[in-house]
């Protein structure tokens, strides 16, 4: 198992299977969690940030957490497979880029379901990603690699402030529930602006593909819990299972059939003509190649084309990314030429001219 | 924020830009023209994140003198540089800010003051005892930092047997 490897396939959070996988596109929840006895990651010392990184390590790769982990240090990666980790979400952008100083190594279970971070903004930072609507599935597997790391590592806690973590808005759980939901309708017909503000007054916060200030490219969205003090992790995952996603689920299934209903035309008009661009154009850059592929999904699931699969489109959401252009086509290249690379992969992909 | 749409008078609420023929044309519009117009729209982007950076400087600002002179014992954080950054030292700057970090968190987590969920099972260490630790540890990096090895190996050995004692 290498990264090359990984490079080929979609990756779990792409597979575009599980439950509701029309709209849910994946589940993910992380645990953040320190070790006792140690400053936080920015206030520590080289050698302390050394001897964190080696407990972390000796405790997830002496238990068989999975069949195959990958143990990726920063600091020793090019910048290509940092930036590949970041656009697989096994990786945050803010651990890619952290100063070569800082000692951070990540482990990757090779199915990609989960990664450790350590030393990121807090000692550990585990993440279980899984396609589709599933979360209790992904809650079942982290909090079984929490007890597993827990078993051996002594982690700082206090009975009224719980996991304590460097930034204080994650105390408590630690917990981030997150679902990424692609929303192509709401956002055509203008109601995107109701679902944010409704989720707003929830407390929950909403983001795009690639977290914090990323905008909602490619219609995709991070919709996650902020509240990590004084609701169990439970109370969060069911307001999730049972009111967020299906009330959200829902607006988006009637936006579409209002579409269907009364804009037939324009809505088919959007799905062809991003079909026309992407099996034809010769230059394209990343962003709009979100926004088309957006179109296309929308179009494949209300089965308005036939001509390409969902795999293929989720695929392309992965693969049209920069680090993954270049590890697929091995070349290092500029923005002007990955857009032609970039252009060229997809017609070829979904078999244009 | 309270643009107008571009049709009429009421408050535009889908910003979109288009490039036809080389020009880059911006509308925005309201509910009902965006839906007029068709579909290709942007709702305005409104940044949703609440940083806790916000919530600092506010309460903060609301009494500028509570906890200023604050700091943590065990690393050194002053509650001012916490205000900067948001992060805190280590474990143990949430007692040592606890009296100010209280109702800030009650705010940023809908009226949480206190965990609820998961305990850790080995809850190892009540939190003495992590101070505790924190000081041996400290103590571990002087010896290491002035080349005491001989001290440095008697204190992780001191470490080790504290951490596998039970609680």
């Amino acid at each position: 198992m290498s990264l090359q490897q990984m490079t080929e396939h979609a990756g779990e959070w792409l597979r575009g299977a599980g439950p509701h996988s029309d709209i849910v596109i994946s589940s993910r929840i992380r645990y953040a969690r320190n070790l006792a006895g140690f400053p936080f990651v920015g206030r520590a010392n080289r050698r302390q940030r050394h001897e964190v990184l080696e407990l972390a390590r000796s405790q997830i790769m002496s238990n068989r957490l999975a069949d195959n982990v990958l143990w990726v240090n920063l600091p020793d990666s090019p910048q290509l497979d940092r930036q590949l980790l970041v656009e697989r979400h096994l990786i945050s952008r803010q651990f890619a880029t952290a100063s070569n100083e800082t000692p951070r190594s990540v482990a990757i279970a090779a199915d990609e379901t989960f990664a450790i971070m350590v030393n990121e903004e807090d000692h550990l930072r585990m993440q279980v990603l899984r396609s589709g609507m599933q979360l209790n599935e992904a809650y079942a597997q982290i909090d079984r690699i929490d007890d597993v790391l827990e078993a051996g590592l002594n982690y700082a806690y206090s009975r009224r402030f719980g996991y304590l973590t460097a930034c204080p808005t994650n105390t408590g759980t630690g917990v981030r529930v997150s679902v990424m939901l692609h929303l192509p309708a709401l956002k055509l017909t203008g109601e995107i602006e109701k679902v944010r503000r409704a989720a707003r007054d929830m407390h929950l916060a909403v983001r795009g593909l690639f977290g914090e200030g990323s905008e909602a490219l490619g219609d995709l969205y991070q919709v996650s819990n902020q509240t990590t003090l004084g609701r169990a992790e439970q109370e969060i995952l069911s307001d999730f299972e049972n009111a967020v996603v299906p009330q959200i689920i829902t607006y988006e299934r009637q936006a579409r059939q209002a579409l269907l209903r009364q804009r037939e035309a324009q809505l088919d008009d959007k799905v062809w003509r991003a079909w026309a661009l992407l099996t034809n154009a010769r230059v394209m850059g990343s962003e709009e190649v979100l926004a088309l592929l957006s179109h296309l999904r929308l179009g494949v699931n209300l089965d308005r084309i036939e001509t390409v699969d969902l795999r293929t489109i989720n695929e392309l959401f992965l693969i049209t990314q920069p680090a993954h252009l270049q590890r697929l086509t091995d070349c290092r290249m500029e923005a002007p030429a990955r857009r032609i690379a970039r252009a060229q992969l997809i017609r070829q992909r979904l078999g244009g001219r | 924020m309270d643009r107008k749409c571009d049709k009429c008078d009421r408050p535009a609420t889908h910003h979109s830009v288009e490039i036809i023929k080389g020009q880059k044309i911006a509308k925005y519009l309201c509910d009902l023209h965006a839906a007029e117009e068709g579909l290709t729209f942007n709702a305005v982007h409104t940044p949703i994140n609440e940083l806790l950076t916000n919530f600092v400087k506010l309460h903060s600002g609301a009494a500028p003198q509570v906890g200023q002179d604050l700091s943590c014992d065990d690393c050194g954080l002053t509650f001012a540089q916490f205000r900067e950054h948001s992060l805190l030292g280590c474990p143990q700057c949430y007692k040592a800010f606890e009296s100010t970090l209280g109702p800030l968190l009650e705010r940023a987590h809908e009226g949480g003051t206190h965990h609820l969920g998961k305990v850790p099972r080995r809850a190892g260490s009540g939190e003495q005892r992590q101070a505790q630790l924190m000081r041996m540890r400290k103590r571990l990096d002087d010896a290491v930092g002035a080349e005491d090895f001989e001290l440095a190996a008697r204190l992780r050995d001191e470490i080790r047997g504290f951490e596998e004692q039970p609680s």
